[in-house]
């Protein structure tokens, strides 16, 4: 009964002076709806990237270099070359589907239009490995490999990324067998991918996929260097000798000693997720933690507009004391205050962090997702924040002498 | 008498300024009986006020003992004074010292609010007091949208609210003119007669002459105490 009158005074401060309150709590609007938008940002980062190694499919083992660590200098990466995919192709008696990967952002020119893509350079296995499949045309062949030939294989989306608005002018049959220019290397369209969708992982919607040997010599200028080697089983059951036999070719190809730190890494979708998951965690905590302190901040300011307060009504609490309020009930009254205040901030800071997190999927088409227990978290955080910050000056008022209050002018 | 409301003994209190001391109140003895209407008069800087704050509970004196209704308050912790402010105690201050915010009956339900008193008999209770002092039609109204006889006449139903043993006034008359002043001591006068016990402090003597008896002050002690020549012969 006398708790909810007390909450119901602490309201009515607020209430009295609502662009005061909704100023002093702007600190925590921004903490929160930061705190929202981050971790949104990361979950859905998590979200996309979960659902992309899902879809790499389970027998796909990727290749990367390692970083190496030589004398306890941090090394640049160490080098994966098309010899070595040569060497697990040739000694893994068939086990191994083998692909190598060298990728680079190219500009793509067609008649009138152009566009930016990814530009792969792979071998006809690659298709195998991801289950990629035509729509039109055909795959390159070893020939065209060998013979470093300018054909390409286009993703899904490439003619309307090309294309844009007037997308009808450039039809899948219309390209097949025409001239695209990449990097301004003219080469020639032989086939075009069904879409996979969404959840593709590495595209290849978005994607062009050239013979490695093309991409390496006339495109990437020489450069013999390998984002990665891809390799797959028949199933998943090979998994276990698959990796053995890559550990193996591998080190020999780089010429190991037994012993020595691998200057490569092999991944599979589980691994992959994990280390992503890790690096995703370690980001959302380290921006959570900056939104951390813009919510400390804004504690801070609500403690300082809290003694502000307190000091305006001096009066008001010398004559709730002489009319018989002890000092739990001033204390409480205020406490409630700072709390409402921040609980007002937090929910607020939620709503923008809701749109904030909308509006950076809209228009920069970054996946969000608003997690429950991120917004339970945040609110309680504010939470945290009003009683913590409220409790000095709550206790500043209670512990007023009720003469000398009544006497403040 | 057993009837005693307030007994003082040795009532004393020091202000400590750094290194000098300001003995307000020097040693007070007094006994006020229940229906008795006194007016503590005396110079500015007698110790009244001081007085009057131990009197209702909002200082604890440096030394002496005060009994209220028989229980010894000089040695009460705060929350238990402002328990008996709550309870047996109302205040009309010179200032009014209404919550400029808040209507008028909100102002006079606060007592009951730290009583503990349902909304609903907290308002039954709240308006009839304002309808005793003659606000019957001014419920709904903010302080500073009334007059200074109008707000000390809110102050004085908020006093009564809680039905308190005692109705302390320190110069409550001395923020109105001639004819509101007498408005409110007649109000005074009204509910004294109806068994009110009321201490006054006041520095005018048409003021004091609404008592029935008069206790001076100087330089914190006791100079006179008298009955006022019309009041009742009780003592
Ligand atoms: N908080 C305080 N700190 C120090 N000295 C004080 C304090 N309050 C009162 N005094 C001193 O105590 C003495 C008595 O003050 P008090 O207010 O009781 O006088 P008063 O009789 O009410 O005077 P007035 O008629 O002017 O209201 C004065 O000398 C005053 O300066
Ligand atoms: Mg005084």
């Amino acid at each position: 009964m006398l708790i909810f009158e007390i909450i119901m005074v602490a309201m009515a401060a607020i209430r009295a002076n609502v662009l005061r309150a909704v100023l002093t709590t702007l600190g925590i609007i921004i903490g929160v709806a930061a705190v929202i938008a981050v971790v949104a940002l990361g979950q859905g980062a998590q979200r996309r990237v979960e659902a992309q190694i899902q879809s790499m499919g389970t027998n796909v083992l990727t290749i990367r270099p390692n970083w190496g660590h030589f004398g306890g200098v941090r090394n640049v990466a160490q080098r994966l070359y098309v010899r070595d995919a040569d060497a697990l192709k040739r000694e893994s008696n068939g086990l191994l589907t083998v692909s190598p990967v060298a990728s680079s952002g190219q500009q793509v020119t067609y008649s009138r239009w152009n566009a930016h893509a990814e530009i792969y350079g792979v071998w006809p296995e690659y298709f195998a490995i991801h289950d990629h499949h035509l729509a039109l045309g055909r795959y390159f062949t070893e020939g065209e490999l060998q013979g470093r030939r300018r054909v390409a294989v286009l993703g899904a989306n490439v003619l309307s990324n090309l294309a844009g608005q007037d997308s009808a002018a450039l039809t899948p049959e219309s390209i097949l067998g025409q001239t695209i220019q990449i990097r301004g290397v003219p080469f020639v369209v032989i086939g075009i991918l069904k879409a996979k969708g969404e959840s593709g992982f590495q595209g290849p919607d978005e994607d062009i996929f050239v013979p490695t040997s093309t991409a390496l010599y006339r495109l990437f200028g020489g450069r013999e260097r390998l984002s990665s080697i891809e390799v797959s089983t028949f199933s998943p059951k090979e998994q276990e000798q698959a990796y053995a036999q890559i550990d193996q070719i591998m080190r020999r190809q780089h010429r190991l000693r037994p012993g020595d730190d691998a200057d490569f890494q092999v991944f599979n979708a589980a691994q992959m997720m994990s280390t992503f998951n890790e690096t995703n965690k370690t980001l959302t905590y380290l921006l959570a933690g900056i939104a951390g302190i813009s919510l400390l901040v804004g504690g801070i300011g609500i403690m300082n507009i809290m003694l502000v307060s307190v000091t305006e009504r001096t009066r008001e609490i010398g004559v709730r004391k002489a009319l018989g309020a002890t000092r739990q009930n001033i204390m409480f009254q205020f406490l409630v205050e700072s709390l409402a205040l921040c609980v007002l901030g937090g929910v607020l800071g939620v709503g923008v962090g809701f749109l904030a997190a909308h509006l950076m999927t809209t228009f920069a088409q970054w996946q969000t997702y608003v997690a429950p227990y991120a917004v339970f978290t945040a609110l309680g955080f504010s939470a945290g924040v009003g009683l913590f910050f409220g409790m000095w000056p709550a206790r500043r008022a209670a512990r007023l002498d009720p003469i000398e209050a009544l006497r403040y002018e | 008498m057993n009837d005693v409301i307030i007994r003082t003994e040795g009532l004393k209190k020091d202000y400590v300024l750094g290194a000098e001391t300001v003995h307000a109140v020097r040693g007070v003895d007094l006994e006020i009986h229940r229906n008795e209407f006194v007016a503590v008069m005396g110079p500015s800087g007698s110790g009244k006020s001081t007085f009057m704050n131990m009197i209702g509970c909002l200082d604890t004196p440096t030394a002496g003992k005060y009994w209220l209704n028989g229980q010894l308050v000089s040695e009460l912790t705060d929350d238990e004074l402002a328990r008996v402010r709550n309870k047996a105690i109302g205040f009309v201050f010179q200032t009014f010292n209404l919550l400029p915010r808040a209507s008028a009956l909100h102002n006079v339900e606060l007592p009951l609010i730290y009583a503990g008193v349902g909304s609903r008999e907290r308002r039954r209770r709240a308006q009839e007091k304002l309808q005793m002092v003659g606000l019957g039609d001014r419920m709904e109204h903010k302080p500073p949208e009334m007059s200074g006889g109008q707000r000390q006449r809110v102050a004085v139903a908020r006093a009564l609210v809680n039905d308190p043993a005692l109705l302390l006034a320190d110069e409550p008359t001395g923020n109105l003119d001639s004819t509101t002043s007498q408005e409110v001591m007649e109000q005074l006068a009204a509910l004294n007669r109806e068994g009110q016990t009321i201490l006054l402090v006041t520095h005018e003597h048409d003021i004091a002459a609404y008592a029935k008896r008069q206790v001076h002050l100087r330089d914190g002690i006791i100079e006179k105490d008298f009955m006022n020549h019309h009041g009742g012969a009780e003592a």
